[in-house]
């Protein structure tokens, strides 16, 4: 049988169930806590119940004597590792990684044990009898833009300010000036699958199976903690339930579960359960967003201010940057914008779906609405006649802009034209109705990744690459774009993906993932085509090409482009005056977002992601315990996500977005769902009843409280 | 987790004799709230007696025309029963508002009436808690508490007993019957849960080692014009915020008989008592109702943080009355 390319039609664009589907269903595809290793051992966590001080004592003596029970790691015993590392893109590691390395407890949720036994419910029952005793410290875990700590962010990912022209000066020549706060509540990621992690040593080589976005990330991380050649560790990812950026990079359970192995000598899992993931996987900070808007009378911005602050821990920094949007989405002659954070003895934050655009574009997007009805002008019309020509701060021209395209699409499809921009006025029994839009932005990048592609002798084809799924259909998605450059049905193509062993490759993150592991593949499919063309057969074992984008991804990088996907978010409303209920009626979202590869599985992460929208509007927040400095209800009973009730007629949608300027022009949907989301709705809720909610979630109480007295 | 025995019991004899012999037993009705807690450290029983199979599933009209529903009747039975949604259609309804299907396919009306607060410091054994450790504080009453109770508390604990079903019950004069070891015997629901005073984790009357084997409605012609209407933060799959039993009869514009009981404002089902005397005989009217509502909310005591259930609870009473005096005009 000949290998022969080119011989198929369109692939792309067309819709296609996920190649893994049947074993997601039928329970053949295993997930990272279920694969079964002779001799496995189980470790759980035990976690600090103080936010701050030291451990004086750990009790280990009668836990040990519990049955089953092999070990118990702690500062006192642990082996020592190395975090004085510091990657060139993403700074130094947060100082957790360095697990049991000192009796210091920087906040509530800190690891300070891990129990080790025979079976899971042995290493459950030890690790909660183990009688820790701490040294308490007083706490701050109060985060309030009037902190003493608030400082512009030193990160090295994003600029902490920008600014340009004399805001006080066009402020005060402003007509028109909006100036509100926003607030946004803490949001934790919760997908789920729980993060859980298999370590097993060979000599000097460290296996690892896990749950994550990107193997190549934790591998590199967990070879600078445990001082070993990059090669030494292999790390897998076959399924993973759910990540949104919580299982980004390497954590305390990696190298827990990895020291451990070390020391028992056989294999170790450490598996979190849900509460332990409010403290251990990052978490999206609450927000404080100050933002002033001077415009003309016609709407026409004359000065933008947005200044957003957020919490991280003292053991690292991580700033959501809620002001990214701002200064890509809307120009003025003055335009500032800062990212702030204060330390406290809090969990470190981290990559949340959307960072900084998830909260940023709430309070962007409401202060438009604002704007357009102190002008009195539709909030669409508001926004197309701010469309900037270029990068309001970088100047740059963009590679394409299709956010007009959406309103236009996305209002002739809502119904926009027949709204009443009038506040109040629409009742439905005892629900008042209401619609509000916003815009959606979102970065795109392309990261160097590495693939490879075989010809099989039996006109198969097989893909390798450290890409990850996280149930997005990021599999799929590359089998069809595999076969598209190829030419061939996708049936004859197999992707293998989440191996270390496969090179280096994108994250799953920053909607980067399969612009860049595609972009890698059509790369490695062009040599081997160009191989094949040569006439030859192939042989027994395959014609393998194997190709890497660093040089491209990096001229891409620094080109003098905006590289981004829009969106215009739509929703419809009720809401209760009496009882503070919310409910969202149905909501619209339509995207450019470059070329779709499978309409099936990119329409459900768009509406995944508006979905999502749904719940950080009404539901989502963690309640602190200011007392204890931690979290009470971090389970989810406690911590309310969007049920199915609440989420009803949600559609998305793309226009065209041909990116001529874009050597890829597949682009990322991961967040831009998201962006925008929780905007529409809160802004919809306003339509509805005349009351401007600035803080999310817009909670009953929140609710019942503002409306004017009954 | 603790290890733990299981036994299933054949019969009511055998399940309060095996708790009876073993202060550490628990009765394992659905499972779905005990099992929970237990994953939580929370409850730590030596031994479970699985009393979900007995022969306690009917629901049977009663001699006097009342309704006497077993306590191993599942939440979906109840909620379906004919007899149920035509003469207690509140009832019904509050069953239909509270989990999902798959939890009410399981819980037990036993289970229900016994089910735990949701108060997330109870839930949580790394926190203080009155409730389940006497004597050790109630951090929520500085703490997170905007769902937490107005009525009813104490300075030990603000926490709400979390049942749809027992608003309802609350509402028709249930009496709950239990089975002991020395006999049968019976408690109203008005006296079946304990006021919380400085004995929170004392949450109900029950002699020790008591089986709830099901409760009685007595009949209640009112209630078959009655409604339950939840509120809570999402649309689905969550505890009330306020929620309200009410059942209504009126005659020529006046108010003949009136039932009302709130939910998610106290450590136990809250019959209104108050505004039911108030309303009785007083013209059917808005005026009326919110003048009961303010008079039974008269006894609230918010804290920083739930002060918004006090308007919650008297808009409740004002919009189901009034929307039932509506609908009995159409």
């Amino acid at each position: 049988m000949s290998t022969t390319t080119g011989a198929h039609g369109k692939v792309i664009g067309l819709p296609y169930v996920r190649v893994e589907g049947r074993d997601k269903v039928t329970g053949a595809a295993r997930y990272a806590g279920e694969v079964p290793f002779p001799g496995l051992a189980h470790g759980w966590l035990v976690l600090s119940t103080i936010a701050r001080g030291r451990v004086r004592s750990l009790d280990t003596a009668p836990v040990l004597d519990m049955p089953g029970v092999l070990a118990v790691l702690h500062h006192g015993n642990a082996l020592p590792v190395d975090i004085s590392w510091v990657d060139p893109q993403l700074g130094p590691p947060d100082a957790t990684l360095g697990v049991f390395q000192h009796d210091r407890v920087p906040y509530a949720g800190w690891p300070v044990a891990l129990v080790v036994a025979e079976t899971s419910e042995q290493a459950r029952e030890a690790a909660e009898a183990l009688k820790v005793d701490y040294d308490q410290e007083s706490h701050d875990v109060d985060l309030s833009y009037d902190h003493p700590g608030v400082y512009p962010l030193v990160g090295p990912l994003r600029p902490a300010t920008e600014e340009k022209g004399d805001l006080a000066a066009e402020l005060a020549a402003s007509d028109v000036v909006v100036e509100a706060e926003y607030t946004t509540g803490q949001g934790h990621h919760n997908p789920m699958e729980p993060h859980a992690v298999t370590a097993r040593w060979e000599g000097e080589r460290l296996e690892v199976l896990d749950s994550n976005q990107g193997s190549p990330f934790v591998a590199g991380a967990l070879a600078q903690v445990f001082s070993l050649e990059p090669t030494a560790v292999r790390v897998r990812t076959e399924h993973v339930g759910g990540a949104f950026g919580s299982k980004s990079q390497a954590r305390t359970h990696h190298v827990a579960a990895a020291m451990a192995a070390r020391i028992l000598d056989r294999p170790v899992r450490v598996v979190l359960t849900r509460r332990q993931m409010f403290s251990l996987t990052g978490y999206r900070s609450a927000t404080i967003q100050r933002i002033r808007l001077g415009a003309n009378p016609e709407g026409k911005l004359r000065a933008v201010e947005h200044r957003s602050l957020c919490q991280t821990s003292t053991t690292y920094e991580y700033v959501e940057a809620s002001t990214m949007m701002t200064r890509m989405m809307y120009d003025a002659d003055a335009h500032h914008t800062a990212n702030l954070a204060v330390r406290l003895d809090v969990p470190t934050p981290g990559f949340m779906r959307a960072p900084g655009e998830a909260p940023g574009s709430f309070a962007l997007e409401c202060a438009m609405d604002e704007l357009a009805e102190k002008c009195g002008i539709d909030p669409i019309e508001l926004r197309l006649r701010n469309e900037p020509e270029r990068g309001p701060i970088s100047g740059r021209e963009y590679s394409a802009r299709n956010v007009v395209a959406c309103f236009r699409e996305g209002a002739r499809r809502f119904g926009w034209a027949e709204r009443d921009p009038r506040p109040g006025v629409r009742r439905e029994g005892r629900w008042l109705l209401g619609t509000g839009t916003a815009a959606a932005t979102y970065p795109m990048h392309v990261m160097p990744s590495s693939a490879s592609v075989t010809a099989n002798a039996d006109a198969t084809f097989t893909v390798r690459i450290a890409a990850s799924d996280l149930g997005t259909g990021a599999r799929t998605a590359l089998t069809l774009a595999a076969a598209d450059a190829l030419e061939v049905a996708p049936e004859r193509v197999r992707v293998e993906i989440g191996d270390t062993a496969f090179g280096f490759a994108m994250v799953a993150a920053a909607s980067a993932g399969t612009r860049s592991w595609v972009f890698a593949i059509r790369k490695a499919v062009a040599q081997l085509r160009e191989q094949l063309s040569q006439g030859a057969a192939v042989p027994p074992e395959g014609v393998t090409v194997m190709a890497n984008t660093f040089a491209e991804a990096g001229a891409l990088h620094h080109d003098d482009k905006e590289r981004h996907t829009y969106g215009a978010q739509f929703a419809e409303v009720a809401v209760d005056p009496a009882t503070g209920e919310v409910r969202v009626r149905r909501m619209l979202g339509m995207f450019a977002a470059g070329q779709i590869i499978n309409p099936l599985t990119a329409r459900s992460q768009l509406i995944g992601g508006m979905t999502w929208g749904i719940s950080m509007a009404l539901h989502e927040e963690a309640a602190l315990d200011e007392a204890t400095g931690s979290l009470v209800g971090a389970d989810f009973a406690g911590y309310h996500i969007s049920a199915h009730a609440d989420v009803p007629a949600v559609e998305a949608d793309w226009v065209d977005d041909p990116d001529p300027g874009d050597p890829v022009g597949v682009k990322g949907i991961g967040e831009i769902g998201n962006v925008g989301a929780a905007a529409a709705i809160a802004n919809a809720v306003w339509h509805a009843t005349g009351v401007r909610h600035r803080h999310l979630p817009i909670r009953p109480d929140r609710v019942l409280l503002a409306a004017p007295s009954a | 987790m603790r290890e733990f025995g299981y036994q299933k019991a054949a019969d009511v004899s055998v399940a309060v004799a095996l708790l009876d012999a073993d202060p550490e037993a628990r009765f394992l009705g659905g499972g779905t709230n005990l099992v929970d807690l237990m994953k939580t450290g929370v409850e730590r029983p030596a031994r479970l007696v699985d009393v979900r199979e007995l022969p306690l599933n009917r629901i049977e009209t009663t001699e006097d025309g009342g309704l006497r529903i077993g306590a191993t009747v599942t939440n979906t039975d109840l909620a379906v029963h004919p007899e149920v949604r035509r003469r207690y259609p509140a009832l019904a309804q509050a069953v239909l508002a509270g989990a999902s299907g798959q939890l009410r396919n399981m819980a037990t009306v036993g289970g229900n009436l016994l089910q735990r607060t949701r108060c997330g410091y109870f839930t949580d054994v790394t926190k203080a808690c009155n409730k389940r450790v006497p004597g050790s504080g109630c951090p929520a009453i500085e703490g997170e508490h905007h769902n937490h109770a107005i009525l009813g508390t104490s300075q030990h604990c603000v926490a709400t007993h979390p049942s749809d079903m027992g608003v309802a019950l609350t509402a028709f004069d249930a009496v709950v019957s239990y089975e002991t070891v020395d006999g049968p015997g019976e408690l109203p629901l008005a006296d079946f849960y304990l006021p919380v005073s400085d004995t929170p984790h004392r949450e109900t009357a029950l002699p020790p080692g008591a089986l709830i084997t099901g409760v009685t409605l007595p009949p209640t012609p009112v209630a078959a014009n009655s409604r339950y209407r939840k509120v809570r933060e999402r649309a689905s799959y969550a505890f009330a915020i306020g929620s309200i039993a009410a059942a209504l009869d009126i005659q020529d514009g006046v108010v003949r008989d009136v039932r009302l009981a709130f939910g998610a404002v106290a450590s136990r089902p809250w019959r209104a008592r108050v505004a039911e005397q108030m309303l009785t005989g007083a013209p059917a009217e808005a005026v009326s109702f919110a003048a009961a509502a303010d008079a039974e909310l008269a006894a609230a005591r918010p804290l920083a943080h739930n002060a918004y259930k006090v308007r919650l609870m008297h808009n409740l009473v004002a919009a189901v009355l009034t929307e039932m005096v509506q609908e009995v005009a159409r």
